[in-house]
């Protein structure tokens, strides 16, 4: 399999690249040592601890970071960017739909079953419109690239994509460590994203919200694994961090509870999942979660985003429709691909997967962070093997895809630089408008070979550079 | 602000306090059992556990009050929640569930405290003197105080954390002087003499204020100039005065910006005025005991009507 | 027939409660067989918040009560001119897909004796089959007061044999999902007879989804499906998705409830 390299082209520096070649042929051993200690430094000292949604594990762990950045072309981003926003419009535009008459499916689209049988399917919501139509107010959109022009959303995360501290604390480092990089490249700033995610949310508030509206974000807890990311979004937007603890409900509105007693909350970002949001209407043993929130969300005296329910688009069966998603409600073709996806669910798709196993990924549909996944050509032939009997069980629990040869950009290891494999996740934020903020999270496999680019499984972070053009 | 947020801030001011507090305490007992007595340095260190309400647990766990088990007890044991290594483990998560209300350099005290007791817990415990582990915990508690004195920002939260602070001090200071007066002598025919001069003079030790208080008041160590000195005198930083009157200024902050005063302030004024109009020879007539009784059940019933007020997030 | 309700529980609270939020259904949609004349919920000291009609038609209304408070009092009572559909939920505004009642909940997960007894009916078309599942589930669960409990499942209930009509319309509801078809646990009052039948005011049946009827209720407790004995309340997943109050009491240990329902036929 031919791995498309960022960097190089043979001996030739593709041209978003060629600045960099200057910089690393002259960094010496010891300097980069230094550099490395002092970022890995920055990282501690500001406490920066980090754990993709899901992975879990230790919350004092850092993730190690990767000095070598990550560069796009103003030319190449623009495509990205109109790719993602026509994503993330067709991805509300679905949710609307599917709580309201669900006409994608009447229209035959999308299996009935994919949408109202799926657990992420909240009936509490049916029937309900956002505040501007906006389910999903935070898209991260997880992208691979395998060739100058192949791009393939591998997922969406509609819910609360987490990672974007990372985003936001790598160009940090990098310009402390670097500036004279900044200097001579022109990059595309990255910390707007704060203001921009404001705004995003205040553009959401409820109807009943008169004057400027008072946002907070909602989090389990400083136990999480990403309470540095909520701690610092809170901090850069200027607005409250709050636990269910802190807000209640009386009447028809929401408050939180201050030293000068009760204040109004308008829009609550929440980082927290549906079932703990309000255990009247969901998991009733929730401690996590404010008793009456649903009623006074349902009758427009709070936003929450994401909007309930909003997982049912990012489930990865219902991935597979995203580009008919694109064609159905924007009449557009999609600009970004998906990888071609088997429903084991589908007796054809089945017969096919158990027959290619070596070559496929297989994937659980409700599964993240790189567990419970088969790597067809890195596997054992026992490994295989178990699959096969996990697939003969359960088809419906399983997708496959064919092995994408994943782009590398050069990266920092012990021997030197050298190529690994890399994703892309950037943030597109929607409310009154649809916004991207250019850059994003670059995960890096650091294991040679690997594809595996979770941080959990020896995944690294990397920083993402637009330039202007 | 969250009243959450001002519950966690109040607490680091008070964790840090106590464990200083535990600090001193340490070194006044090591120094007091240094001294030949009549009912030998065993029974000292009982008292010393008993002042602060902490003998049963110890005594439960590890029996005897060797001075070793006691060190272990009040710096490094976790199921004790007043050890050092407690307060400073709830403090500095305190801290890090409102680290958007704190400045790096106070984030930098707390967690670099909390870095370094890691450390010392991993070390032989027979190469650490007590001396060192005091003078550790109060270096740290300076820092932590320094930094919040030289960068945060002078708002509601600079005002719970002083709240905190002040009443800590105070209940502590109460609790030392009762330790020396009511505990650690237990003859009244002891009262003026060397042992008791001995006593006074750890105490204002352990307090750092043995020089303060010769340039202050001079001449002989008396229990009265002593009692003048911890209660009345408002120069003197732990004194019940200055930690009175630090309270009524803070609270009285928060009024006004609030716009609405409280029982708390209430409560205070009548602490404040309590201790101001008390004469030495008024607090020796009722008692020193009695009166230190008094204002430690005081400070924690201002205590709740802080927590009332603005802390549990229940005031409408 | 014109039905009037008069409906009160009472919750007590060993210790103070700081505050209540309660969440109810307690206020019957107007469709072709019911139509409200008159409807009041009060709840003692509380305050009334926000007030919606989620996807499935239900009115639902939030109350706050703040603390401290030992006992809160909610109050229904109204009148209602209901008619017999024969249990077809005609002329019902709501928005939810059918599909979506095909989930399974924890108490109305199936197990093998419940598939069985699904299996076991049968009937030419949906309708016919609906009818035969009710009456299977009527023969196979006895009515019995006091053998089983807010949390017992269909599966349980079952394998006891004996339940109330809660239990009924859990297994139902089992039994039509296994066969394909949408289900949902239906709250709602019956109107007291005097022919000996057992019956509780308060009560719960189910609806089936039969194409070209839409909605239709089957009251496996009473082998009938609703008539105009019946009022209608609310919808869901199972009991406690469909349950008339839901409330947290904070701080509030020790609670204890305690409710009266009284349904009478009234004079013209």
């Amino acid at each position: 399999m031919t791995q498309f390299n960022e960097m190089y082209q043979g001996v030739d520096v593709r041209q978003p690249y060629a600045r960099l070649k200057d910089w690393v042929g002259h960094m010496p051993q010891e300097l980069r040592s230094l550099k490395q200690a002092e970022a890995e430094a920055l990282f501690r000292r500001i406490g920066i601890t980090f754990a993709v949604y899901g992975e879990g594990g230790d919350p004092d762990r850092l993730i190690p970071f990767d000095m070598f950045p990550r560069v796009f072309s103003g030319s190449e981003w623009a495509k990205l960017e109109r790719g993602i926003k026509q994503r993330a419009r067709a991805l509300n535009a679905f949710l609307v739909d599917v709580y309201g008459r669900g006409e994608i499916i009447r229209a035959g689209r999308i299996p009935a079953r994919l949408v109202y049988q799926n657990e992420a399917y909240e009936k509490a919501v049916a029937g309900f419109v956002p505040p501007k139509g906006v389910y999903s107010h935070i898209v991260g959109v997880d992208i691979v690239r395998t060739g100058p022009d192949d791009f393939y959303v591998l997922e969406d995360n509609c819910r609360t994509p987490s990672g974007v501290s990372y985003m936001l604390e790598s160009r940090e480092i990098m310009m402390r460590m670097f500036p004279d990089l900044f200097r001579e490249n022109r990059i595309e700033p990255v910390d707007t994203y704060s203001e921009k995610l404001r705004r995003t949310l205040s553009s959401v508030a409820p109807g009943k919200c008169k004057g400027e509206p008072t946002v907070v974000i909602l989090t389990p807890g400083h136990f999480n694994s990403a309470y540095y990311e909520h701690s610092l979004l809170a901090d850069l937007m200027g607005v409250e961090l709050v636990e269910g603890q802190d807000l209640f409900v009386d009447g028809e509105y929401v408050y939180m509870r201050t030293t000068e007693g009760p204040q109004r909350v308008d829009v609550i970002y929440r980082r927290i999942d549906d079932a703990y949001l309000d255990p009247l209407c969901f998991r009733p043993d929730s401690m996590l979660g404010i008793p009456g929130l649903m009623d006074v969300y349902r009758s427009g005296g709070v936003s929450i985003c994401s909007a309930p329910g909003a997982g049912v688009a990012d489930d990865k069966a219902v991935y597979t429709y995203v580009p008919d998603m694109v064609r159905f409600y924007l009449g557009e073709e999609p600009i970004l691909k998906n990888v071609p996806t088997w429903q084991c669910g589908r007796e054809d798709d089945l017969k096919h997967v158990l027959s290619n196993l070596p070559d496929l990924v297989v994937k659980e549909v409700h599964g993240s962070g790189g567990y419970g996944m088969l790597v067809g050509p890195k596997a054992t032939k026992e490994e295989i093997d178990r699959f096969r009997l996990k697939l003969a069980e359960d088809p419906g629990n399983y997708i496959a895809q064919p092995t994408l040869a994943l782009s590398t950009v050069p990266t920092f290891v012990d021997e030197g630089v050298a190529p690994r494999h890399v994703d892309l996740r950037p943030y597109c934020l929607v409310g009154e408008r649809i916004e991207l903020v250019p850059g994003g999270l670059t995960r890096v496999a650091l294991k040679e070979g690997s594809l595996v680019v979770n941080s959990s499984q020896g995944g690294g972070v990397k920083d993402t550079w637009v330039l202007a053009e | 602000m969250l009243s959450r947020t001002a519950d966690n801030l109040y607490w680091i001011a008070r964790y840090m306090e106590r464990a200083d507090t535990v600090a001193r305490l340490l070194e006044v007992g090591s120094r007091i059992s240094l001294l030949p007595s009549a009912h030998g340095y065993r029974s000292e260190w009982d008292s010393l556990l008993q002042a602060t309400g902490m003998a049963r647990a110890f005594a439960e766990k590890y029996g005897d009050p060797v001075q070793r088990n006691i060190e272990s007890f009040l710096f490094f044991d976790r199921d004790n929640p007043s050890s050092i290594a407690s307060c400073i483990t709830a403090a500095r998560e305190n801290g890090r569930i409102v680290r958007t209300a704190l400045t790096s350099q106070v984030w930098d005290a707390l967690n670099t405290a909390f870095q370094e007791l890691k450390q010392l817990e991993r070390e032989e415990r027979s190469g650490l003197e007590l001396s060192r582990l005091t003078d550790w915990t109060m270096r740290h508690a300076a820092m932590l105080r320094g930094s919040i004195d030289a960068t945060l920002l002078r708002d509601d939260g600079y005002n719970f954390l002083n709240i905190g602070y002040y009443l800590e001090r105070g209940d502590n200071t109460a609790r030392l002087m009762d330790v020396k007066y009511y505990v650690l002598l237990p003859r009244i025919d002891y009262v003026g003499s060397g042992l008791d001069n001995y006593q006074w003079t750890t105490l204002l030790r352990a307090m750092g204020a043995q020089r303060a208080f010769h340039w202050a008041y001079g001449g002989d160590v008396t229990a009265m100039k002593i009692a003048d000195f911890l209660i009345r005198n408002p120069q003197s930083p732990r004194s019940l005065a200055t930690c009175t009157a630090g309270l009524m200024n803070h609270l009285c902050r928060l009024a006004k910006a609030f716009g609405r005063e409280t029982e708390a302030q209430d409560k205070a004024r009548s602490l404040a005025a309590g201790i101001e109009a008390a004469t030495v020879e008024a607090i020796f007539d009722e008692g020193l005991h009695e009166f230190l009784s008094r204002y430690i059940a005081e400070s924690a019933q201002l205590a709740n009507a802080i927590h009332a007020s603005y802390l549990s997030g229940e005031m409408r | 027939m014109r039905l009037t309700v008069d409906h009160v529980t009472r919750y007590r609270y060993d210790a103070p409660a700081r505050s209540v939020v309660q969440s109810h259904r307690l206020t019957p949609s107007a469709f072709a067989g019911q139509k409200v004349l008159d409807w009041e919920v009060t709840v003692e000291g509380g305050t009334r918040g926000a007030r919606h009609r989620d996807g499935a038609g239900d009115v639902v209304q939030g109350w706050t009560v703040a603390g401290p408070v030992t006992e809160v009092i909610v109050r229904v009572r109204g009148t209602v001119e209901t008619q017999d559909l024969a249990g077809v939920l005609r002329g019902h505004r709501e928005t939810v897909a059918p599909d979506c009642y095909l989930r399974e909940t924890l108490p109305t997960r199936i197990d093998v004796a419940l598939a069985d007894l699904a299996g076991s009916a049968t009937g030419p078309d949906r309708l016919s089959l609906a009818h035969a599942l009710s009456a299977a589930v009527s023969d196979a669960i006895a009515y019995r007061p006091g053998v089983t409990h807010a949390h017992t499942t269909a599966a349980e209930a079952l394998a006891l044999g004996e339940g109330v009509c809660q239990d009924h319309a859990h297994a139902l509801i089992v039994c039509a999902r296994h066969r394909g078809i949408p289900a949902r646990y239906v709250s709602g009052y019956l109107f007291a007879t005097e022919d000996g039948t057992p019956h509780e005011a308060a009560h719960a049946w189910a609806e089936l989804f039969v194409p070209g009827l839409d909605w239709v209720g089957f009251d496996p407790a009473n082998r009938c499906c609703p008539d105009a004995r019946y009022i209608r309340l609310g919808s869901g997943f199972d009991a406690q998705d469909a349950a008339p109050i839901r409330g947290i009491a904070r701080g509030g240990a020790g609670e204890d409830m305690d409710v009266t329902v009284a349904v009478q036929q009234s004079v013209q």
